[in-house]
């Protein structure tokens, strides 16, 4: 018999004793009510209760006690001291036994739910997971269960469609909504070359894309599997609970049979009154709040972080964030978007379809930076001859008939006064300047700079409202870092920092508190494990996975301010949890114990299993609650 | 008289929880069978664990099985906070668990709401 159906078996039959007590408030008395409670209460005590004392006697036997021990004990003290009173013709409370019984039984229904939504967050991802897809063999289309999907696979989604697997699309275009995996609210536009997530939705194109990733090694998959990680690990404020719990049950046994002996002995209560206060003492001692706190919490924290695309790994990473002092970010893909952007053209129209044409033949950094800047113009790249390097001055090319030439600045024989001021200009402002030749002559100026995200200064800015200090870490120098920085907010710069030595300068910036530091996980690595708290930019990499304590799926800086308040919302929510649990153990034990009688305070068993069915059902509705509590929304700047 | 009486069996008693609870007593132990291919355990859950220690050798895979047979809520999932293992124990339903034992050290599991606990050694 499941819990539900012994509580409604409890309840039904607890009723009618129900009824009789308010009669006899009204002075009405029924007839062989003694009878009728004793029969209603032991069907209630063999058919609801009889797990409650199987399983508080099979763990006594290990030298264990838990809730059940005494649910068990509280009952059973009840119901057989109420036999030996009707056989004395004594009052009975069969009653109590009976309600205890289907409180407890309560709270433990309405726990149940309450947990198994707590913790629906995992199956809802795995959810996500397309069933079929649309696979070509020997070439035909031809749908195919998901898991029979191999690496390698020609894959076509229709518009509309979910993507069934990662891949890398080889024809088509389409917007993808991704906002199941990444949080990302807005659709995304993809196209040949570009990566798409399985369980993500197409939009309005169709796609061909060959399947990279299947299975366990999915971005979904492993989603999965550090969120599920997440939510059984424990935050090492639990270790407090554990030893509580440990001894929390025989210590309650102890005092029940010291507030029995008090009152009996000491004081010279009845009998039944003395049993009475000592089993309300017992029932209302079940240290099960205490056990949920952390659990539910971290269940519920961590599930709606993941999301939002806010992968937090476990209770460690969420303990530190509220003593965090200082927040590092790595410049590179991280404020900026590591991608350089052309910012500034110089010298008139002819410039860029000129350094268009020359750069569409190369593959450096700089140079797909002015053909994206082109193709976003609509120039189409004219046709260059004998395209070649120019050892220590850049490319060079024949473009009808004449030799144009692109290169860095420095190596520019006689620039005229405009422009050599204009390259000054933009020099100063941390831009990469290079200059176009047509024969012997500049054309002009092309400035190109890897711009900071539209998206970094407002989360910069809720950091510092947080009280945190901000440090930018860089390889480049002093001047670009010192710009980007202003640009975005971030108070201190630190610049010329070699790769290897990132990790060095966490720990010199540790000395002034716990450091988190959010980087994009390639080269970021050691960094992100020496920070106290790890924030990974770019999920996905498998690098920033395993270094980071905290891994953004997207790639918003925003998420940073997100994740570490929602970090801190959920460390708070414990230790309110814990906090109440404690206090209403704390308080609950005294009034059940009597110690307020001469005041009138007092809790009769039943109401002290109410009391303790409600401790449960507070905490996990606090955890629960989690799940509206309001987080920062931020705007992109 | 009685009262006296009462008081003593109280005492008694208390005395025999404060024995019986915090004093020292054997607790299980089960020991992986380092030549077979797949270490098995089978792990019976009755008012706590049997056998409530395990020791596991590294390096050879190992499934522990946990049985239910106790009615109580309490103990209807058992979770590995190290292995990211929270394992639903449906009542009589034995449960595969299979443990990585890559790396050496102490573990514990614990039931749903971390009141019971078990070690696991992998050495």
């Amino acid at each position: 018999m499941n819990v539900t159906k012994r509580f409604w078996l409890s309840f039904w039959l607890s009723l009618p004793m129900l009824v009789t007590m308010v009669l006899m408030l009204f002075h009405i008395m029924i007839p062989g009510n003694d009878w009728l409670q004793l029969i209603l209460t032991t069907i209630i005590m063999v058919v609801s209760a009889r797990p409650f004392w199987q399983s508080a006697w099979a763990s006594f036997q290990k030298h264990h006690a838990n809730m059940d021990t005494l649910v068990a004990i509280g009952t059973a003290t009840a119901y057989f001291y109420s036999l030996y009173a009707m056989a004395n013709h004594l009052p009975v409370f069969f009653e109590s036994a009976a309600f205890v019984t289907a409180f407890v039984l309560l709270g433990q229904v309405f726990e149940e739910r309450m947990r198994s939504q707590a913790g629906s967050a995992v199956a809802k991802l795995v959810d996500l997971q397309a069933k079929v897809a649309t696979v070509i063999r020997d070439g035909q289309p031809l749908q195919v269960p998901v898991t029979e999907v191999v690496v390698g696979d020609t894959v076509q989604v229709r518009p509309g469609e979910k993507v069934p697997v990662d891949g890398e699309i080889v024809a088509g275009t389409s917007h993808i909504d991704e906002s199941m995996v990444t949080g990302e609210s807005m659709p995304v536009k993809k196209a040949a070359g570009d990566h798409v997530i399985g369980a993500t939705i197409n939009g309005d194109g169709q796609l061909t894309y060959r399947a990279t990733k299947v299975g366990k090694d999915s971005m979904l998959a492993q989603i999965v599997e550090l969120v599920k990680t997440a939510q059984t690990s424990r935050a090492p404020i639990q270790k407090l609970t554990d030893r509580v719990s440990d001894i929390f049950v025989p210590a309650v046994l102890i005092l029940a049979i010291v507030t029995f002996l008090v009152w009996y002995v000491v004081i010279g209560a009845s009998l039944a009154n003395a049993l009475i206060f000592a089993v309300s003492v017992v029932v209302i001692a079940c240290p099960c709040a205490l056990g949920l706190a952390t659990p539910t919490a971290l269940m519920v924290g961590t599930g709606r972080a993941a999301k939002l695309g806010i992968l937090i790994k476990n209770g460690e990473v969420l303990e530190t964030v509220p003593t965090l002092k200082t927040v590092v970010f790595d410049k590179t893909g991280t404020i900026t978007a590591g991608k350089p952007q052309v910012t500034d053209i110089i010298g008139g129209a002819a410039v860029l379809p000129v350094a268009a044409a020359l750069e569409a033949q190369s593959d450096h950094p700089l140079a797909k930076a002015i053909t994206a800047a082109a193709t976003a113009a609509g120039i189409a790249p004219a046709a260059v001859t004998n395209f070649h390097a120019v050892a220590g001055k850049g490319v060079a090319a024949q473009l009808n008939g004449h030799t144009i030439t692109i290169g860095n600045a420095m190596t520019a024989t006689a620039l005229p006064a405009a422009l050599a001021t204009a390259q000054r200009r933009l020099e100063a402002a941390a831009k990469t300047v290079v200059v176009v030749w047509q024969d012997d002559a500049a054309l002009g100026l092309i400035a190109i700079q890897d711009r900071p995200r539209a998206t970094s200064a407002s989360p910069i800015a809720a950091l510092h409202d947080q009280g945190l200090r901000t440090v930018m870490l860089t390889g480049d120098n002093q001047a670009v870092a010192t710009a980007i920085a202003q640009q975005v907010g971030v108070k201190e710069v630190i610049a010329n920092v070699l790769p290897a030595d990132k990790a060095a300068t966490i720990q010199r910036l540790q000395a002034a508190g716990p450091v988190a530091f959010v980087g994009d996980g390639i080269n970021d690595a050691p960094a992100l494990t020496t920070a106290d708290v790890g924030i990974a930019m770019g999920g996905g990499t498998d690098i920033a996975i395993e270094a980071g304590g905290i891994v953004l799926v997207k790639n918003d800086l925003r998420d940073v301010a997100l994740a570490l308040a929602l970090a801190k919302k959920t460390f708070n929510r414990i230790r309110l949890n814990l906090f109440w649990a404690f206090i209403y153990n704390v308080l609950g034990i005294p009034v059940a114990a009597g110690l307020f009688y001469a005041v009138g305070l007092a809790l009769s068993p039943e109401l002290a299993g109410l009391a303790m069915a409600f401790s449960s059902l507070s905490v996990v509705t606090s955890s629960v609650l989690l799940n509206r509590a309001k987080l920062p929304t931020m705007q992109a700047a | 008289m009685i009262k006296a009486m009462v008081l003593l069996v109280g005492l008694a008693v208390i005395g025999f929880i404060l024995w019986w609870f915090f004093g020292k007593h054997a607790v299980a132990t089960a020991t992986g069978d380092a030549k077979a291919a797949v270490q098995r355990i089978a792990v019976t859950v009755k008012g706590g664990y049997s056998p409530e220690q395990i020791v596991l050798h590294q390096g050879v895979p190992a499934v522990l099985t946990f049985t239910r047979v106790d009615p109580t809520t309490c103990l209807d999932h058992v979770v590995f906070p190290d292995f990211g293992v929270n394992a639903e124990l449906p009542l009589s339903q034995p449960q595969e668990i299979k443990i990585d034992t890559s790396k050496p050290g102490d573990y514990t599991w614990a039931c749903g709401m971390d009141m019971f606990h078990g070690k696991l050694t992998i050495d």
